[in-house]
């Protein structure tokens, strides 16, 4: 095993393949990539380019046909599915398009979520802290189905940052808001970015939030095109 | 762990709120409710049962001898708080003037007796009153057939050994009068310190002393405990299970019947549990890949999940507890009227069983569905079409299916009808699988030639062709059950009613002479319209079993004792009688069958008797050997005479007999009784009417308090079709908004809706009535011992009750569906 050392994300010859009813689909071919710790990366490409694909296979929620991924340091093959579980508490966070807020936890027993997965003793005092910095102080007790669009995101925005996670994967963050409020979250998804120094992949359509990252990778049909 | 938990309390605190885990919870809380109610209620009427039973006895426990029991015994049972009262009986003769009768003797101490009451009359059409006491010094209590016989009235005078008494009342009713009834004549009761001055108790006299207790049921089994060891061969110790083989028939079927109603209860409920936790664990799959993808490992997750099952196992246990409790409360209250006066208080523990039981269904049949929840890739935060992780192995179901039949054969204590019951879930949900199958694919067929709603409701049907059998099976299991309640109940609790008939026979007459026979039928007839069958009966002994002497000490139980060393009652026929079934070996034909004998099962078991066996037996002074080639079962129930052991005539004829019937006398001609007797002076008459009374009065209850049983058991089948309908209920309010979006109109919907449940009620209805006859068929021959006439209706009233309950509990769980704003269910997926 080696490790890669200062680089928070590696991929070296990465492939994914599934079986369709026609045939093996090839969902990514030989993907080279390395994200320096603090760096923030945008992944563009069409649907169905392998963005999300790709996405799955660099945080550890699943496994490369071929190819080899380090996750801060840790080659993610040489983990079990616990291992790679284990790796993420508190070190990796994640925003998704569509929220992935539990709907039977209240918007601050979300945030509190992965600060308890961690260990963390003080996991009411910080999610209150982090709420507050996401503008949603009074709302730390409503569920999810009480809260608008932006509101969910900004929450999920909380629990993701919460921890102080040293990589955050974001999947469209934006993809289900309406422009201003997308405009609203990304700003704010930056400015956390920063505020906590934590390295960033984000996958998007929206090209205006993708030049806001340092460098961008395009993918088209599973390959690195640029 | 303190996370998991944490996380646990609070997803359960909002899934109850947010209505999630109703039909989980209240499929648990019938489990609870169901089996608390069973075990609280049969626990009680059981105890009030064993009560009345214990009347026949006149106390809970008897020690019999033919000697005085030690004055030790009555302070031990004094010190464990036990009641105790002594009788004596004997067989003596009541002198007055020149005429001597007969009589059964019986002193009696206070307390006596300790189960039941005594009760008199002052003359033989007076108005009788209950006793609480005994007759009074220098006076008797007698039978109002001694009136008769000797031709005395109350007020008279008459002699017992040296002593003289005066008749004070007529002794009507003596709570165990019926112990035996073949060997009693007219009653004569006297009060326990009239007994020395009679002189009749002498060291050689044979006279009968029991030791009468009652009490506590711990302290009653410590006294026999301490008991045991010091009986010897001279005592021997009678409970309420050994009185009266046709008393015991009947508490034996009513366990049965109970126990029947708790398992199917705790299955059923397991049904719904396994149902509701499976579209709880789908609804959960994407919780659990985002606890996966925040770090969680695969052991946080399943602990996480599945203790807030078992916190909500324990609420709902809990309040199906309380629930049992107020249910039994009622029923218990409604049928303590018919039962004679007040149930005894319920206990705790069968309450506790329930909240057990919860837990136990949780874990025998959620836990599959919940340990998928485990395996859910992470990557489904990223793709919805990742299904879930397909249900573990045939372990975890053994595991599961283990834990239930564990539960079942606790509860039942009755591994026979456990495992009746388990083959005939087993063999009904593969019947039910094959069918619902063949039934899907003919709708497949079906949907090309029919109508736009038709055609929706058959696609539905036919597509989710997986589904559709599931739902299926789930409704063709609680309408199975449903039909076995109602219909097929009612059948099996009519034949064992019809078991002790309206005309079952309330006269016994025994020591019918060989020259009366022809006269007595005769006036039998005359009276009751019907011949009656006299059996001749020849006493004889047993003196060797295979060639081996009969040596009491032989035998490990004091009955079996008894048994081998009594004189048996020998009785010759050419037929089986009525009432008799042979379970081994085969009859005699009528040709020359030899030295051969039929043996009653029981007491074959008790004597350890099997086909082929030697018994020597010896009758007036000669001796004669016969081969067992047949074991009979015996309706002790019927009230008709039996005899343990039946011979073919050639062996037996010729030997001194006396013959002995039975025969119903209707009240209204009761009056030609008195007649009878005076005309055949030595027949002794044994009426029964009393014990039948009470015996019939004894199985209208326990009918009675099953069907209040049953009651809960239909509750946990409509848990079940309310289970199947939740089931599916996310894909359809999801399918119905999509249909919505494409223009359909709501009364379209819901006529496709009301299609498809009606078809699937009538199609589960029919497959409930198959299964529901051969359960029917198998319980009547293989547990309940009754003859099954088969519920004929069952095939119109299966469909017709499946389309009316099904099509209407599915209308009213998928209502709000077709109604439901579209983009609403799309975005919420």
């Amino acid at each position: 095993m080696r490790t890669a050392e200062a680089k928070a994300i590696e991929a070296r010859k990465v492939s994914k393949r599934v079986a369709a009813p026609e045939g093996m689909l090839q969902l990514l071919d030989g993907v080279d990539l390395q994200v320096a710790a603090g760096e923030s990366l945008a992944v563009v490409g069409p649907s169905g380019a392998g963005k999300s694909t790709l996405l799955g296979l660099l945080a550890g929620l699943d496994l490369p046909s071929e190819g080899q991924v380090w996750l801060d340091g840790h080659d993610l093959a040489t983990l079990d599915e616990d291992g790679r579980a284990g790796l993420r508490a508190g070190r990796v966070g994640f925003v998704f398009q569509s929220f992935q807020l539990l709907s039977n936890l209240t918007a601050r027993e979300n945030v509190m979520l992965p600060l308890e997965l961690a260990g963390s003793d003080a996991a009411g005092d910080r999610a209150d802290e982090v709420l507050a910095r996401v503008g949603l102080a009074q709302r730390g007790a409503h569920y999810p189905h009480q809260l608008s669009g932006g509101e969910q995101q900004r929450v999920a925005l909380a629990r993701a940052f919460a921890p102080g996670p040293r990589i955050l994967f974001a999947d469209e963050p934006t993809g289900n808001l309406d422009q201003r409020t997308g405009a609203t979250v990304g700003d704010l998804l930056f400015d956390l970015n920063r505020e906590f120094g934590t390295t960033l992949v984000l996958v998007t359509h929206d090209h205006a939030l993708a030049a806001r990252c340092a460098r961008t990778l395009a993918l088209d049909e599973g390959r690195v095109v640029e | 762990m303190n996370a998991a938990l944490r996380f646990a309390w609070r997803a359960l605190l909002r899934d109850l709120r947010a209505g999630e885990l109703h039909v989980l919870a209240l499929a648990l809380a019938i489990a609870a409710g169901a089996v608390s109610t069973v075990g609280l209620f049969t626990d009680r009427v059981e105890r009030a049962l064993a009560g009345q039973a214990a009347e026949v006895l006149a106390a809970d426990l008897l020690v019999e001898s033919s000697r005085e029991t030690p004055a030790e015994w009555r302070n031990e049972a004094t010190r464990r708080g036990l009641e105790s009262a002594r009788t004596v009986s004997l067989r003596s003769v009541a002198v007055v003037g020149e005429r001597t009768q007969l009589v059964e003797l019986k002193a009696a101490d206070s307390g006596y007796p300790l189960r039941g009451r005594l009760r008199s009359a002052p003359a033989p059409d007076g108005d009788e009153r209950v006793e609480t006491g005994l007759p009074e010094p220098g006076s008797v209590w007698v039978d109002v057939r001694l009136l008769h016989l000797m031709d005395l009235e109350v007020g008279d005078r008459i002699g017992l050994g040296v002593s003289e008494l005066t008749i004070s009342r007529v002794l009507t009713f003596e709570p165990d009068r019926g112990m035996n009834v073949f060997s009693i004549g007219p009653r004569v009761l006297i009060g326990w310190q009239d007994l020395a001055g009679t002189g009749l108790v002498l060291p050689a006299s044979r006279v009968h002393h029991h030791l009468l207790l009652a009490g506590e049921p711990t302290s009653l089994a410590g006294f026999t405990r301490w008991l045991q060891p010091r009986l010897g061969v001279d005592y021997e110790i009678e409970g309420i299970e050994q009185a009266r083989p046709e008393l015991r028939s009947a508490l034996e079927r009513a366990g049965a019947f109970l126990n029947l109603a708790a398992l199917v209860s705790v299955l059923l409920a397991g049904v719904a549990v396994a149902m509701a936790a499976q579209r709880h664990a789908a609804r959960q799959a994407d919780g659990s890949a985002v606890l996966r993808c925040l770090g969680a490992t695969r052991r946080f997750v399943l602990l996480a999940y599945a203790s807030e099952l078992m916190l909500l196992g324990v609420l709902a246990g809990l309040l199906g507890c309380v629930a049992g409790y107020a249910g039994q409360a009622l029923i218990g209250g409604l049928v303590a009227g018919l039962m004679g006066g007040q149930l005894p208080p319920p206990s705790l523990a069968p309450a506790l069983v329930g909240l057990g039981v919860a837990l136990a269904t949780l874990l025998g049949f959620a836990l599959p569905p919940l340990l998928r929840l485990g395996r859910v890739s992470p990557l489904r935060v990223l793709r919805r079409d990742l299904g879930l992780p397909p249900l573990p192995g045939v372990a975890v179901y053994m595991a599961g299916g283990g834990a239930m039949v564990a539960l079942m054969l606790w509860l039942s204590r009755d591994a026979v009808l456990t495992g009746w019951v388990l083959a005939g879930v087993l063999v009904t949900l593969l019947a039910l699988t094959a069918a619902a199958g063949l039934l899907v694919l003919a709708l497949r067929r079906l949907r090309r030639r029919s109508g736009l709603a038709w055609r929706f409701g058959l696609l539905n049907l036919a597509r989710r062709a997986r589904g559709s059998v599931a739902q299926l099976l789930a409704f063709g299991l609680a309408l199975t059950v449903l039909l076995l309640l109602t219909v097929v109940r009612v059948d099996l609790l009519d034949a064992w009613r019809a078991k002790i008939p309206p005309g079952a026979p309330n006269l016994f007459l025994v020591n019918v002479q060989p020259d009366e026979v022809g006269a007595l039928a005769t006036r039998i007839e005359a009276l009751t319209g019907d011949t009656p069958a006299l059996y001749p009966m020849v006493r004889g002994r047993l003196v060797a079993h295979n060639g081996a002497p009969i040596d009491a000490n032989d035998y490990p139980t004091p009955r079996a004792r008894r048994l081998a060393t009594r004189e048996f009652n020998l009785s010759y026929v050419d037929q089986v009688p009525e009432s008799n079934r042979i379970v081994a070996g085969t009859w005699w034909s009528e040709q020359a069958p030899g030295a051969v004998a039929s043996v009653e099962q029981g007491l074959a078991e008790t004597l350890g008797i099997g086909l082929g066996d030697r018994l020597r037996y010896r009758v007036a002074e000669r001796e004669f050997e016969v081969t067992v080639t047949s074991l009979r079962e015996v309706a002790w129930d019927s009230f008709r005479v039996n005899f343990f052991v039946l011979l073919p005539p050639e062996v037996l004829e010729g030997f001194p007999a006396t013959h002995i019937t039975s025969f119903h006398l209707p009240a209204a001609a009761r009056a030609g009784l008195g007649d009878l007797v005076r005309s055949f002076p030595s027949v002794t008459v044994i009426d029964v009417d009393a014990l039948l009374g009470h015996v019939r009065r004894i199985v209208d209850r326990v009918t009675l308090a099953i069907e209040f049983v049953f009651g809960f058991t239909l509750l946990a089948g409509v848990a079940v079709l309310f289970a199947a309908i939740h089931a599916t209920l996310d894909q359809r309010r999801y399918e119905a908004s999509l249909l919505r979006t494409l223009g359909a109109r709501r009364s379209g919907l819901l006529r496709a809706l009301a299609v498809e449940f009606l078809l699937l009620g009538a199609l589960a209805g029919l497959l409930g009535a198959l299964a529901a006859s051969g359960i029917g068929w198998l319980l009547a021959r293989e547990v309940f011992d009754l003859p099954w006439q088969g519920g004929g209706l069952l095939w119109l009233f299966g469909p017709l009750a499946g389309m009316a309950v099904v099509g209407l509990a599915g209308l009213a769980g998928t209502w709000r569906v077709a109604g439901q704003p579209p983009l609403a269910v799309l975005r919420r997926g």
